[in-house]
């Protein structure tokens, strides 16, 4: 299972993968538009959400526009989505996002491209063993 | 894959059958601001179909919904319409909030048509993908008029823009079949499938005046179409008398914004939040997701209020064997169960594996949407059929034969005590035993429903009905028969018992279409929390709760994700009736209405709720249209405001003993339980004329529950036709 994995402890909180996802999906470098979200705790310490490819959000999908492609990881179909959230509502650990810009959430697909932009290596593409995941 | 599934030669053979007696085709528009801006009209009697336009009055004064709904029929209708008039309509609605994807409980159509039960408008709001998908095809409401002469079906396509009147001699009656057939027919890929509702009832709902329509919505994991049902009120009688046997609706392309709202944002803020909510409360809380409203049953028993054996108590020692871990066992979870796109609230539970033990499709292994609670309290607890397997049994072939379920159980605990009174017997019923806690009879009643012979027609007929025949044929005392059989304005009781909730008699009686809890539910608020002691309390209760449920049926709504989660501080920012409110949810019906609509003006659930009174007032008027509307109408049975039988009294005649003492003043000491019986008796009667009479007058109306003039300025209801019904009444 390809999964985008990060350690917080390396994060700085530059912003830069942020803006890379926008970027790269949208078009435009606007962090509300990514699916990474880097917040600050104080004292210099950040948290990084991102999905974590875990497949809760396929079960509650009423379009089966939510699927595991060949590599695991969890790919929205917008032409299926009719945007009702329920993915977001119920996403373990609320890495589904929402701009009003577009009827469909965003969400993280692993491709890497943050890694790669990541000054401190705090972000990286691992895959991981599949385990007892939503098919 | 379904029991049921259609082969190509079925469809093959269900096409050959189809001639098109009328078409109609328009330019397809995208809805604006949650209005598609007109509605359908079609005759299957004289093949016209057409449309009309909803201009901004319609919108202020109505909504949407169950107000189109009303304005509708009372446009089409006159006061000498009877249910089995060519004029007399079904009329089904979404509303303006309708079709929300974003928002649990948003998938809602309001169907209303004039009751075989009881003569006057009857709403239903039910479940399934028509109604949004009517208004992404077009139309705000459909009304159909007329009786077709040969049996039919009403096809709207709103991708293509078309709709057609088609002869369908070959369809199946029955709603579990009927559903599977119009999918099949009119859909290929699963997008296209879940684009498709229908709406039928059955061969029940010929044979009776109960009829139910079913709601359907296709289920792409599990592909098959599920049922959801307009249960009250006999629309599926009306349906089936128009020989109608569907109303099939297509709209491929739902998408997050078909409904155009003035601003996403808050509705993707407001959704996702209220998702979480649910994903984080409803575990904690009710158990929708994974019981469904059955839940409810355990929570009636434990407070007395659940129906058992035809209201005559409120709890049972093996009501437990109904308890929802008795369904879980059938509940499969291995996919969404919302109505509509959405609901994570997920009530619409789905049982599979039931083989069936009777009826024409025994040995059968077939699937059940359901149970309800209103279904396992009225079959199971109410009947004393206390066995799971045949709860659901019945849920499948009511559902099948288009049978409320609701009318069906109460009805038949009244019949059942009837025969445990010796009113009825074996020679009466033809054979079947209808003691409590009979299933085979039950099942075996059902079936003759189905077949148009036996009891089981005179059982469809209904209480008010029943009453009437026991007492003319079999020599009943017509007083015991008032008492016992649950019924008011014609319509059957819904499930909970109301002998310790005065307000809740009064949410019953004084309900415009007759018994049934959608319009108000207080029994906890007014007989365990005791929130609500005074006359004028309750009288505020029962203004403020019908008229807030009613918002739920203007706008395409459904009323369980407002109560039935509830956000963690709500009991501790509020206390009591505030609280019972759940204003954090309101504030979100509210942030909604303005979001979809753009309506500046609506900022508070003041405003939502002056939006219901309109609506709620015309309904009345409707009523006293159609020759009834005043007080003696808002009567109800003894059985539910007190002990009817000595039985009754002394199985809580603790409770009772008590009462007389401390509320009317009397020292039982001595007296016969027949003597404490009558005592208590009119006490509580006294007490409810007293109710009716602090509720008139906190709704505006006269002492003979009559809207006065003055009201109806106020609402903006002063149409001339309704000044004359006033003025007609005031002489």
């Amino acid at each position: 299972m390809k999964v985008l994995v990060t350690n917080d402890e390396l994060c700085i909180g530059c912003h830069l993968c942020e803006d890379v996802c926008s970027h790269a999906w949208y078009k435009e470098i606007n962090r509300a538009k990514s699916s990474i979200r880097i917040t600050s705790l104080g004292n210099a310490e950040w948290n990084m959400a991102v999905c974590n490819q875990c497949g809760q959000c396929i079960v509650v999908c009423p379009t089966q526009a939510l699927s595991r492609d060949k590599q695991g990881v969890v790919r929205l179909k917008k032409e299926l989505c009719v945007g009702c959230l329920s993915c977001v509502g119920f996403c373990p650990t609320q890495t589904f996002y929402v701009h009003p810009d577009y009827v469909e959430p965003i969400k993280c697909i692993a491709c890497g491209l943050c890694t790669k932009e990541c000054p401190t290596g705090a972000i990286a593409i691992e895959t991981l063993p599949d385990q007892e995941i939503a098919k | 894959m379904s029991s049921f599934e259609i082969s190509k030669e079925r469809i093959e053979a269900l096409k050959a059958g189809h001639r098109v007696l009328a078409e109609f085709r328009y330019e397809p528009q995208p809805v604006e601001k949650g209005y598609a801006g007109q509605t359908l009209y079609v005759n299957v009697g004289t093949h016209t179909i057409a449309t009309k336009p909803v201009d901004e009055r319609m919108k202020r004064t109505f909504i949407g919904g169950r107000g189109f709904d009303l304005w509708l029929l009372w446009n089409a209708v006159s006061s000498d319409t009877r249910w089995d008039s060519p004029e007399n309509e079904i009329v089904i609605a979404s509303g303006p909030l309708g079709g929300t994807t974003q928002y649990p409980g948003t998938g809602k159509s309001i169907a209303v048509t004039l009751s075989p039960l009881t003569g006057v408008p009857i709403d239903s709001n039910v479940g399934g993908y028509f109604g949004p998908l009517l208004k992404f095809a077009g139309f705000d409401a459909l009304e159909v008029q007329g009786i077709a002469d040969e049996e039919v079906i009403v096809f709207i396509d709103g991708n293509q823009g078309l709709v057609q009147i088609l002869t369908a001699p070959e369809e199946s009656v029955n709603s579990h079949l009927l559903a599977e057939e119009m999918v099949a027919l009119f859909g290929q890929t699963p997008q296209e499938k879940q684009g498709i509702s229908s709406v039928s009832a059955g061969v029940g709902a010929e044979h009776t005046l109960i009829g139910c329509l079913n709601f359907s919505f296709y289920d792409p994991r599990r592909q098959l179409t599920r049922l959801k049902q307009a249960g009250r009120g006999g629309l599926g009688t009306v349906l089936r008398q128009k020989r109608v046997k569907a109303l099939v609706v297509k709209y491929v392309g739902v998408k997050g914004d078909s409904n155009h709202p003035a601003d996403l944002q808050p509705i993707q803020q407001v959704g996702a939040r209220m998702h979480r909510e649910i994903y984080e409360r409803d575990p904690i809380m009710f158990t929708m997701r994974l019981d469904g409203t059955n839940h409810l049953t355990k929570i009636m028993n434990d407070y007395d209020i659940l129906p058992v054996h035809n209201f005559r108590y409120g709890s049972h020692p093996e009501a437990e064997k109904i308890y929802s871990p008795h369904f879980q066992k059938y509940f499969r979870y291995d996919a969404p169960d919302g109505c509509w796109y959405g609901c994570t609230l997920a009530c619409a539970k789905f049982a599979a594996g039931l083989e069936l033990r009777s009826g024409p499709d025994k040995g059968q292994v077939v699937t059940v949407d359901g149970p309800e609670y209103e279904t396992v309290a009225g079959i199971g607890a109410n009947c004393g059929i206390w066995n799971a397997h045949d709860v659901l049994e019945a849920n499948f072939y009511c559902d099948a034969y288009g049978i409320d379920t609701i009318s069906f159980g109460t009805a038949l605990a009244f019949v059942m005590e009837c025969y445990e009174e010796g009113i009825l017997n074996k020679e009466i019923t033809g054979g079947l035993e209808l003691k409590f806690g009979n299933g085979d009879a039950m099942l075996e009643l059902l079936h003759q429903m189905g077949r148009g012979e036996g009891f089981g027609l005179i059982v469809g007929q209904g209480i008010r009905r029943m009453k009437q025949i026991f007492a003319e044929r079999y020599g009943a005392d017509p007083q015991f028969l008032q008492d016992i059989g649950m019924e008011a304005k014609g319509l059957e009781y819904s499930e909970y018992v109301t002998k310790e909730s005065l307000a809740q008699q009064g949410g019953y009686g004084l309900a415009n279409k007759g018994p049934q809890h959608d319009e108000a539910w207080l029994i906890f608020m007014d007989a365990v929390n005791n929130q609500i002691p005074t006359f004028e309390d309750k009288a505020e209760a029962l203004h403020y709760f019908p008229m807030w449920r009613t918002w739920f049926g203007l706008n395409g709504l459904c009323k369980l994700p407002w109560n039935d989660v509830e956000p963690a501080d709500n009991r501790v920012r509020y206390r009591g009736i505030e609280a019972a409110k759940v204003p954090e949810h309101v504030q979100n019906y509210v942030e909604l209405f303005r979001a979809i609509t753009g309506r500046d003006d609506v900022r508070s659930g003041d405003d939502l709720i002056r939006m219901s009174e309109g609506v709620y007032n015309f309904q009345r008027l409707f009523n006293l249209k159609m020759g009834q509307g005043t007080r003696q109408h808002d009567a109800i049975p003894y059985r539910s405001v007190g002990p009817v039988t000595d039985v009754e009294y002394e199985s809580r005649a603790e409770r009772y003993d008590k009462q007389l003492r401390e509320l009317v003043g009397i020292d039982p000491t001595g007296m016969s339980t027949a003597e404490k019986r009558l005592a208590l008796r009119r006490y509580r009667e006294g007490q409810y004329e007293k109710l009716i009479d602090a509720v008139y007058k906190r709704r505006g109306w006269n002492e003979n529950g009559i809207p006065t003039l003055e009201k109806v300025r106020e609402l903006g209801l002063d149409f001339p036709d309704v000044v004359e019904l006033i003025e007609k009444h005031s002489r």
